[in-house]
């Protein structure tokens, strides 16, 4: 069975500016839902407090669950509706962390039960986050991200090329700069835009035309990923942090099919016009791309329906994420390649136009 | 020929090395010949699965260091009064010094030789007159404090898994980390609230004397008679649930510790009511019988953590070391009271840094939509490989299935943990298992397309897919090897079922299937290939 015939040609790279437009609206939406949601974006995992998960054994609302915390003290807490329509399960987010709440779960189930009675409300779940742990996990966050662009960063920088010449010079920029900068004084945030930065100008001045279409796409990516995350109201905690450096790792797989293509195709010496070869290549992988990424699409899919309430942001960031991840190899990756082409590429000899 | 019947071989091996390691987990029980020999743990599950409770603590070490000091300058007291020599002030001063005020006319030399013979561990600070006063500062030496601290939180941690014993969990992880927290881990625990009581108690016993003669309330208000403190009992009367707070005016010297203790157990006194009794060593007895001899007529007050529980007279000296804690107790206040006072006292309070709780119900609950997710996602992807791939694709979902069976495997087989993430995962690679065997079947398509044969087609296909297939893993691989690296808890579960996950299905897809399509077109000599 074909779900695509094989000899299929769709015009990606003509239709390329609407991808452009498409991608950029998409980027703005993302970063102005970032900096709107500014510090509401982060869970107890890295801001601190605590968060306890209610059920109840009739439907509730807001209103009464606050009643039934004043006895507690947490009458002005977070009240957030969690999980599917039968479950009445119910998220209180406080700030309140220190030792001092030690036994705050039981004062919470106390007071609660003092308005829905013993067996009408159960505590399922409790998360506290003191000040110090708070801020050794945004440390460690930071650092994994860190350290994952610039692997990555300098993978990609030889995988492309085949040549050992680049990655060695990636890696002794990124160590050089990274390290002055941190001498300088410079916190891991701006190092990681740092790393990046370098990564980017290397490849620009290095040549290396696909590893820049691998890292504009992956940058591309990850900000609309985390835009999505951003706009839909939900947090960043480790878990959607854990999606989101898979979603790194897995949207490259995609960005390096294409473009091995695109390079046998090089290689084969079809003199044709570089957009078309590119246009060739990404219609011949295209079956590949939408296999590859529908089936795992189908398991995250089936994760986010019916995983539950608990790893459901996890499964949503892997969902945009793989989308986006497939559309950018396709559409932001590749055409960065003929932008370069069109801008620095050599002049052929023989040209076939279409 | 003789390399296919290898090949089978070694798939056929690993899959039964695979199947024992994971029969404990399927099994209710082992035969005694198996668990002799053979891996018998079953895979373990995470809190958020399993439901526990996972608490950071941190030790306080500078308590430690203060207690250290505070009783060293208790001895610099006594050794001076033993000597006669004149002081204005012995204080501890921060967290491990401790300031000497001699009166004026005092000579050096006694205090000197004092210092130097009795007490090593204090380094003599610059002597500084002013006036007629000398004045010096003592530091307890640097590897001292270190040795201290080091060792208040290796006491800590053991006092800490005496007392999780006497609770009886059933499989607790205590463990220190970093400098000075303790890792705890109670899986399967129901009374949470009670754990971290039990567990964040410091449970130090004091006795001191109660100053009956001055006036408490003149204390209270802020007229404290030097070398004395006021402390308070807190009552919460059982029946009417009333709490009530009574003043004591103390003397600030410990007359004994629990550090004595040999016993305490729950008791009964006439009345039914439990009380908490207790057990001196010999030490501790001749301490007690001296205190008790001493003062007939004057309260003792028992403290404990700064809380006093009561304060009775003392009727007359009491020998045999067995005194008894009352204070209307419920049995279990009683019984925790005992286990903590058996276990020890914590050498430095201990702080709560993080706790995250799951309950049973919630732990099955996220158990049961992870697998119903599995099973969906999984059916989906099976039955799409077969409807696209035919024959082929029934060979893709067997490669699946031995897929889910390694990483399962490998969970027990390294004693990794599976945590919901880690559920995520498993279905994250099972999407990401068939994309390896979609590569190498586009492929033979292709080639079949252009002609080539079926021998041929299969392993051209092989070769160019086997490159790009390992390529293209190796990114979801660097971003698995860092979240294991920095992840905690649930994301390692998830970074450990990603990487088996990834190269299980890499085996399985260039080795494992590759046998198959040669058993079928080398054997079995088949014509065309059902992709």
């Amino acid at each position: 069975m074909e779900l695509i015939r094989p000899d299929i040609n769709i015009d990606f790279v003509g239709k390329r500016k609407y991808a452009y437009l498409l991608s950029l609206s998409f980027i703005i939406i993302s970063l102005v839902g970032l900096v709107w949601r500014g510090g509401s974006l982060y869970g107890i995992d890295f801001a601190g407090g605590t968060v306890i998960q209610v059920s109840f054994a009739k439907p509730t609302d807001p209103g009464k669950i606050r009643q039934g915390l004043t006895a507690a003290g947490l009458e002005r807490s977070a009240i957030q509706r969690f999980g599917g329509e039968g479950e009445n399960n119910y998220l209180i987010r406080t700030d309140l962390a220190g030792p001092e709440q030690g036994n705050l779960q039981d004062r919470v189930k106390e007071s609660l039960e003092g308005v829905y009675g013993k067996e009408g409300v159960t505590v399922e779940r409790v998360e506290m986050v003191g000040p110090s742990v708070g801020h050794d996990l945004r440390q460690k966050a930071l650092l994994a991200v860190f350290y994952a662009t610039l692997f990555i960063a300098i993978y990609i920088s030889g995988r492309f090329e085949l040549k050992w010449l680049p990655p060695v010079i990636m890696t002794a920029a990124l160590i050089l700069g990274v390290y002055t900068l941190r001498v300088v004084g410079l916190n891991i945030p701006l190092l990681i835009l740092a790393a990046l930065l370098i990564a980017t100008a290397l490849c620009w001045v290095l040549k290396l035309k696909y590893a820049l279409g691998a890292v504009v796409a992956t940058i591309h990516d990850v900000i609309i990923t985390a835009g999505a995350i951003a706009v839909a109201g939900k947090e960043f905690d480790l878990t959607v942090l854990a999606a989101i450096l898979t979603i790194t790792g897995y949207s490259l797989n995609d960005t390096i099919i294409v473009f091995d293509r695109i390079r046998e195709n090089v290689r084969k010496g079809r003199r044709r016009d570089f957009a078309e070869l590119v246009n060739g290549s990404i219609n011949q992988v295209l079956t590949r791309t939408l296999l590859t990424s529908g089936t795992t699409l189908t398991t995250i899919l089936a994760l986010f329906f019916f995983g539950g309430a608990v790893i459901h942001d996890f499964a949503y960031t892997l969902m945009v994420g793989i989308i986006v991840g497939t559309y950018s190899s396709s559409f932001v990756a590749s055409p960065v390649l003929i932008e370069w082409e069109t801008r620095f590429g050599k002049p052929r000899p023989a040209q076939g136009k279409k | 020929m003789k390399n296919l019947q290898w090949r089978i071989l070694a798939v056929v091996a690993i899959v039964a090395v695979a199947l024992i390691y994971l029969l404990p987990t399927l099994s209710k029980e082992l035969p005694p010949w198996w668990t002799a020999v053979l891996p018998s743990e079953k895979i373990h599950l995470g809190l958020d699965l399993q439901g526990g409770m996972h608490l950071l603590l941190e030790v306080q070490t500078e308590k430690a260091a203060e207690n250290r000091t505070d009783r060293l300058a208790e001895e610099i007291k006594d050794r001076f009064r033993d000597a006669q020599i004149r002081f204005r002030q012995v204080e501890r001063q921060g967290e491990s010094g401790i300031l000497v005020s001699l009166a004026s006319g005092q000579p050096w030399e006694p205090v000197n030789s004092i210092f130097k013979e009795k007490f090593p561990t204090l380094d003599v600070g610059a002597r500084d007159t002013t006036g007629d006063q000398l004045q010096v500062v003592l530091q307890l030496k640097a590897n001292e404090l270190q040795h201290l601290k080091n060792f208040a939180v290796a006491q800590g941690l053991e006092t800490i898994r005496n007392r999780i014993d006497q609770f009886g969990v059933a499989e607790p992880d205590i463990r220190t980390q970093g400098e000075n927290r303790i890792l705890v881990q109670l899986p399967g625990i129901k009374d949470t609230q009670r754990a971290i009581d039990l567990i964040g108690k410091t449970a130090l016993l004091e006795f001191k004397l109660v100053d009956d003669q001055n006036s408490v309330n003149e204390a209270v208000a802020g007229k404290v008679p030097p070398g004395e403190r006021v402390y308070h009992g807190t009552r919460v009367d059982p029946a009417t649930g009333q709490v009530s707070r009574t003043a004591y005016l103390l003397k600030d010297r410990t007359l004994l510790t629990g550090e004595y203790l040999t016993n305490a157990q729950v008791q009964f006194d006439r009345n039914n009511q439990p009380y908490v009794g207790l057990s001196f060593n010999d030490t501790g007895a001749k301490v007690f019988e001296r205190i008790t001899g001493d003062h007939v007529g004057e309260r003792l007050a028992i403290v404990l953590d700064d809380n006093v529980y009561s304060a009775p007279v003392i009727q007359d000296r009491i020998g045999g070391g067995n005194a008894m804690i009352t204070g209307h107790f419920s049995m279990d206040e009683a019984k925790d009271l005992a286990v903590v006072l058996r276990a020890g006292s914590l050498p430095a309070p201990v702080k709560i840094l993080e706790q995250r709780t799951v309950g049973p119900s919630l732990g099955r609950d996220s158990i049961r939509k992870g697998l119903i997710s599995m099973a969906v996602g999984g059916l989906a992807v099976v039955l799409f490989m077969l409807v696209y791939y035919r024959a082929s694709g029934v060979i893709a979902d067997l490669a699946l299935i031995i897929d889910i069976l390694l990483i399962m495997a490998g969970l027990a087989a390294f004693r990794a943990t599976l945590t919901l993430p880690g559920v995520a995962g498993i279905i994250l690679t099972i999407g990401m298992a068939v994309d390896a065997n979609v590569l190498i079947f586009e492929r033979i398509r292709e080639e079949l397309r252009l002609g080539k044969t079926p021998r041929a087609a299969v392993d051209t296909g092989f070769d160019r897919a086997s490159i790009t297939i390992l390529d293209a893993n190796v990114t979801t691989l660097i971003a698995a090897v860092v979240l294991l690296q920095f992840g905690t808890g649930p994301i390692r579960g998830f970074a450990v079922t990603l990487t088996l996950g990834v190269l299980a299905s890499m085996f399985s897809a260039i080795f494992g299937t590759k046998i198959v399509f040669d058993y079928l077109l080398q054997k079995r000599r088949v014509k065309t290939l059902s992709i």
